[in-house]
């Protein structure tokens, strides 16, 4: 067989891939570009072209700024201690002991567990008035009275990170335990019989193994916090005052909720720059490690 | 194995149980809400065990009474089944001859980039256009308009964890076929596709439960009981007027079911899809 051949074979076997990828992702995303230019009410009478004021409007407003705020503090926090809670969580997996089988089963629960109802579950657990948290923490003689964890400006942002945090660092720790079980047990018997410390063991035998799945999950987590927006949905809408609306939030907001689909479109493709950014990152740090991809 | 100490032992049992209590707490605490009485979730301090069973709210969401509560939700599990399962099925169609390409021609392997960018894409940066487009065909809130949309998600996912399936099927075993004159279709049918059918099953299922899981389109497409899926339906009950905390914890438990089982009788694909980085959190 030729190789022109091949190359015409592979796509052909690809064209309804294409077909439909154009259809809902190619089409939509330059439709978004357009739409970006214009100041297109999402029902109704189709928008004028007005040039880059939607950007110019957007960039020197406050509620960008704000989102974009609320968006990278919860994208570094919550990925920051996804990844730390989940290393220690895999060398913890990576010891031998009693029932440890059952505990890594119970790692995929929480990954398991619908995005969705994941923030329901922890919006009644911060419930102001009969949450589990209020009642635990005063039963414990920590908190003297009922706090709304999640309608003050102060907390409402910790709360969901603290929740996204439950749900998203068993899938870091299931990663970094499959890099820490590659690590060949005689190279770990050796560095104990050597009498290398703690620290000395995990910086010099074990983080050679964890660095590069560590990365790609780094990458992946911080895309999809960027994106966030399930979650943030369920436990509060954005709110108190704002202090919980992030990127995609806003655009909701602009786009669906005011109607104004020109402007949101203009925001929808700012956070699609800002993900590409890390996407790329990503691909190629695909690419270095191999044709794994 | 290396002999511990008792100080090392004690060190991580210690820490496996505060971990196991950790990851069970909550969700122990979701099945005990969706069990206790009103009287015993409204207690201040809160009743942790309930003093009076009720398990009244499983009868009042499973219901088939017409206009019920009931009704609704079995809806719109009935709803996400349908989208999971029509999205699914569109994107192993289009992605198994894709991946398969992809896996054999290395000429071609750039393009898996591109699909793995399409699959990073932030939601909200389709969702203008294709909200019009649904509507210009008459496809919002229905069950088909919405399994399209999802397949921007489920097509890249799919072609891509296939990709790295069929990369472990050794291509001399195609080769020996076709040099014994069967052709493409052929070999296809008898020799990969037999070979790679727990790979595809895998990715299916993943498929399933990424779908299963979505709620942004869903929380824009659809409107009504005609297509509105189980995530909405959730949405809808933490965030309505709804007083009985235990009726949402209920319908958590239910709508987290399938995709739990599905996890834990899978735990050892789980993981190993979790490691070649195509499953999501």
């Amino acid at each position: 067989m030729s190789s022109a051949w091949i190359t015409t074979r592979a796509w052909l076997l690809m064209l309804p891939l294409l077909i439909v990828m154009i259809a809902v992702v190619g089409w939509p995303m330059v439709d978004t570009v357009r739409l970006s230019f214009t100041d297109t009410r999402l029902v109704g009478t189709s928008g004028e072209y007005v040039g880059v004021a939607n950007y110019a409007k957007l960039l020197t407003g406050s509620a960008f700024l704000g989102a974009l705020r609320n968006t990278a503090v919860f994208a570094v926090f919550s990925v920051a201690a996804e990844m730390t809670l989940g290393v220690l969580a895999a060398l913890l997996l990576d010891q031998q002991f009693r029932g440890r089988s059952f505990v890594r089963a119970l790692m995929i629960l929480p990954w398991a567990l619908p995005t969705v109802v994941n923030a329901m579950l922890w919006r009644l657990i911060y419930n102001p008035e009969y949450g589990a948290l209020n009642s635990l923490l005063t039963q414990l003689g920590i908190l003297s009275e009922y706090r709304s964890w999640l309608g003050e400006p102060g907390t409402a942002l910790w709360a969901i990170v603290a929740a996204d945090c439950w749900k998203n660092f068993p899938l870091v720790a299931l990663i970094a335990l499959a890099a820490l079980q590659a690590v060949p047990r005689d190279i770990k018997a050796a560095a104990v019989v050597d009498g290398a410390g703690a620290f000395a063991r995990f910086r010099f035998v074990l983080w050679p193994y964890l660095a590069g799945p560590l990365t790609i999950a780094l990458v992946l987590r911080t895309i999809e916090a960027f994106k966030v927006f399930d979650i943030i949905w369920v436990m509060t809408r954005g709110g108190p005052v704002n202090s919980t609306r992030t990127l995609s939030i806003l655009v909701y907001q602009e786009a669906f909720s005011f109607q104004r689909a020109g402007s949101g479109a203009s925001l929808a493709l700012i956070v699609t720059l800002i993900v590409t950014v890390f996407a790329a990152f990503y691909i190629a740090l695909m690419r270095r490690s191999g044709s794994r991809a | 194995m290396e002999r511990r100490s008792l100080a090392a032992s004690i060190l991580v049992y210690g820490a496996a149980i505060v971990m196991s209590a950790i990851i069970l707490a909550p969700i122990l605490w979701l099945f005990l809400m969706s069990i206790s009485s009103a009287n015993d979730l409204s207690a201040q301090p809160l009743h942790w065990w309930p003093q009076t069973l009720d398990l009244s709210r499983y009868g009042t969401l499973i219901s088939l009474v017409p206009n019920s509560a009931g009704e609704a939700f079995l809806g719109s599990l009935r709803n996400s089944l349908f989208v999971s399962g029509l999205a699914t099925l569109g994107a192993i169609l289009v992605a198994v001859p894709s991946a398969w390409a992809v896996s054999r021609t290395p000429q071609v392997q750039w393009s898996l980039f591109a699909v793995i960018a399409t699959y990073m894409l932030p939601p909200v940066s389709l969702a203008v256009p294709l909200y019009m487009g649904l509507a210009h065909f008459g496809l919002l809130n229905t069950i088909t308009g919405l399994a399209l949309v999802y397949l921007t998600i489920l097509a890249p996912f799919a072609t891509w964890l296939l990709k790295t399936g069929f990369d472990t099927i050794p291509q001399e075993i195609e080769s020996a076929a076709m040099i014994d004159g069967a052709r493409l279709d052929q070999t296809m049918r008898h020799v990969t596709l037999p070979l790679a059918k727990p790979i595809v099953a895998t990715t299916a299922l993943f498929a399933f439960l990424l779908a299963w899981d979505e709620f942004f389109y869903a929380l824009l497409f659809t409107a009504d009981q005609r297509a509105k899926t189980v995530t909405v339906a959730i949405a809808d009950l933490a965030g309505g007027r709804v007083s009985d905390y235990g009726l949402i914890a209920t319908g958590g438990i239910l709508a987290a079911l399938p995709p739990v089982l599905i996890g834990l009788v899978m735990q050892r694909a789980v993981i190993s899809g979790l490691t070649t980085g195509g499953v999501k959190g």
